[in-house]
């Protein structure tokens, strides 16, 4: 029975590279797909284009592929990334450039183009926003970019015209991961109980090495061999759907039915409707089996048909936020800080602009969870107070009043940082698939 | 006893939810926590953080619960003034609910 081996090169767009390599060298990879677009990155991604139309895709994306495309070659491993971003062209370009350079005659380079509507967006601005139910409309003059969360169809196209390393912008993190499965097996569309088996694969490898110990360990309890030398992830899946997750024996972390069941409940709600534009996976029945060390074998994943719209992420401005800290220490820090806290408070109050979800927290004691205040004195503490505000200029103001705490505010302050950031937050809207029309662009390296 | 004596968490966030999955050690204890860690016993746990309502998904064969707290992270990872605006710290405090 056919199976492929798919490893996962990153997590996120800043993730290590070292454990992508040694994957690619040393675990006999067919694919390897690198994941690396949150939510608004895009966005930012956008704006960066709009600056310079040369880029808008991953900073890091040449730095990778100069050392990925090499051992790629060697070992006739396809890459697949979502690292181009907003510029998926260019990044191809680039990656051609490279590749030429690198001598690595006959790789076939592809972009994916079709996932950026910002054009077309007018056309949606009744739809209502899935956050918070109004309408688009509210929010038309701050739009950055409009991205929808494409499927498997174009990695699956691309493959099948001969790609050796694809490039995508926005495609839902499983969809990279599952579009080999497809290609290599021709799973169809109605063959629900696969699409189920190769979403939650792609589901667990998308994260990369929060699935082989990171985001794991807690000493004393959840133990992980070797964290700094954190293994990523690979699978090994047949044509009908059985398969396991394993790592490379000598990297650090570990792969066990606890790692695996944390992953796969990782942002996925209702685990009966995980919704992703290739199908609506149910991963309700999952079972986890460890059958050999740091190899676990999965089973019970099914899924229903997708649905007929894709998610679209919609980037807007949303002003400024002016953030400020100071640490106190030592004897009566936590009521020097308390008293620095009200003067803040009171200073702010004067200002003549509005300020929204203003917080003033005291790190140590309640800025990740407000539990009221501790009742024996802590060694340290520090004030950290941020708010939203529709100007840069406010949003400084709001931050100098914690800096100027070291000669105004109470004894002892010190340490001080402020930083001011432009806010772009995600809208999510639902737009009819039939209305994306997606594009496959090539670039071959002759000899 | 704490819940950390039995159980681990993971917290991930989409927009302005968080999702909070908590699997015991050793599936026996998965009754436990399923009668103790009700939606509702996480909604006074968190108090104010959590604005929304508070869903719970059973997994008994893999040891587990899945909660999802809306209105959860004062806007979302893109929007919130909070130092951790993913509110990924959140789950650890769960497993300092006694369950005895």
């Amino acid at each position: 029975m056919k199976k492929i081996r798919i490893g996962s090169g990153a997590g996120y767009a800043g993730d290590r590279l070292e454990p992508a390599l040694e994957l690619i060298e040393k675990g006999n990879l067919d694919y390897i797909c690198f994941e690396g677009l949150a939510e608004r990155t895009i966005a930012i991604a956008q704006k960066a284009k709009k600056a310079d139309g040369k880029k808008g895709y991953n900073e890091l994306l040449l730095d990778r592929m100069r050392k990925v495309l090499p051992l790629a070659y060697r070992h006739k491993t396809k890459v697949i990334t979502n690292m181009g971003a907003a510029n998926p062209i260019e990044a191809m370009n680039e990656i051609a450039q490279l590749a030429r350079a690198l001598n690595l005659e006959g790789l076939t380079i592809a972009a994916l183009t079709g996932d950026d509507i910002s054009e077309h967006i007018h056309q949606y601005l009744e739809s209502p926003i899935l956050e918070t139910g109004q309408s688009l409309d509210s929010i038309k003059d701050k739009i950055i970019s409009a991205n929808a969360y494409l499927g498997c169809d174009g990695i699956v196209e691309a493959l099948s015209q001969g790609a050796d390393i694809i490039i995508t912008g926005r495609v839902a993190d499983p969809s990279l991961f599952l579009a080999p499965m497809l290609y290599e097996f021709d799973w169809k569309q109605d063959d629900v109980e696969k699409r189920g088996v190769g979403t939650l694969i792609g589901h667990l490898l998308e994260c990369a090495g929060q699935v082989t110990g990171g985001y794991f360990a807690d000493p004393g309890k959840k133990e992980v061999p070797d964290l700094w030398n954190l293994g990523f992830p690979f699978v090994e899946v047949d044509e009908g759907g059985n398969g396991f997750i394993s790592k490379l024996a000598d990297a650090g972390g570990l792969v066990t039915p606890a790692t695996c069941t944390e992953q796969l409940l990782y942002e996925i709600h209702d685990p009966e409707h995980y919704i992703t534009p290739d199908c609506v996976a149910d991963f309700s029945k999952v079972i986890f089996t460890q059958i050999e060390k740091n190899k676990v074998a999965f089973s019970g994943a099914t899924s229903k048909l997708a649905t007929d719209t894709f998610k679209v992420s919609v980037g807007y401005q949303n002003g400024f936020i002016g953030e400020g800290e100071i640490s106190y220490g030592g004897s009566n820090c936590l009521n020097r800080a308390l008293l620095a806290k009200s003067v803040v408070e009171k200073r702010l109050e004067l200002m003549p602009f509005e300020i929204s979800d203003l917080r003033l927290d005291l790190i140590g004691i309640n800025s990740l969870l407000d539990q009221g205040l501790p009742s024996s004195e802590p060694k340290e503490v520090r004030l950290r107070v941020a708010g939203k505000l529709s100007t840069k200029q406010d949003a400084q103001r709001l931050a100098n009043e914690v800096e100027t705490l070291y000669t105004n505010g109470p004894a002892g302050g010190g340490g001080a940082t402020k930083r001011v950031e432009e806010i772009i937050s995600i809208a999510s809207i639902l737009v009819p698939k039939n209305d994306i029309v997606t594009n496959i662009h090539f670039q071959k390296i002759q000899a | 006893m704490k819940l950390w004596e039995i159980a681990h968490v993971r917290t991930g966030d989409k927009g302005n939810i968080s999702n909070i999955s908590l699997t015991v050690y050793d599936k026996k204890d998965f009754e436990l926590i399923k009668e103790k860690v009700t939606a509702e016993k996480l909604k006074s746990w968190y108090g104010d953080q959590v604005k929304g309502d508070i869903l719970r998904f059973e997994l008994p064969q893999l040891g587990a619960l899945n909660f999802v707290m809306f209105d959860a992270l004062g806007g979302g990872v893109t929007s919130s003034t909070a130092l951790d605006k993913h509110g990924k710290t959140l789950g650890a405090y769960l497993l300092e609910m006694p369950v005895f």
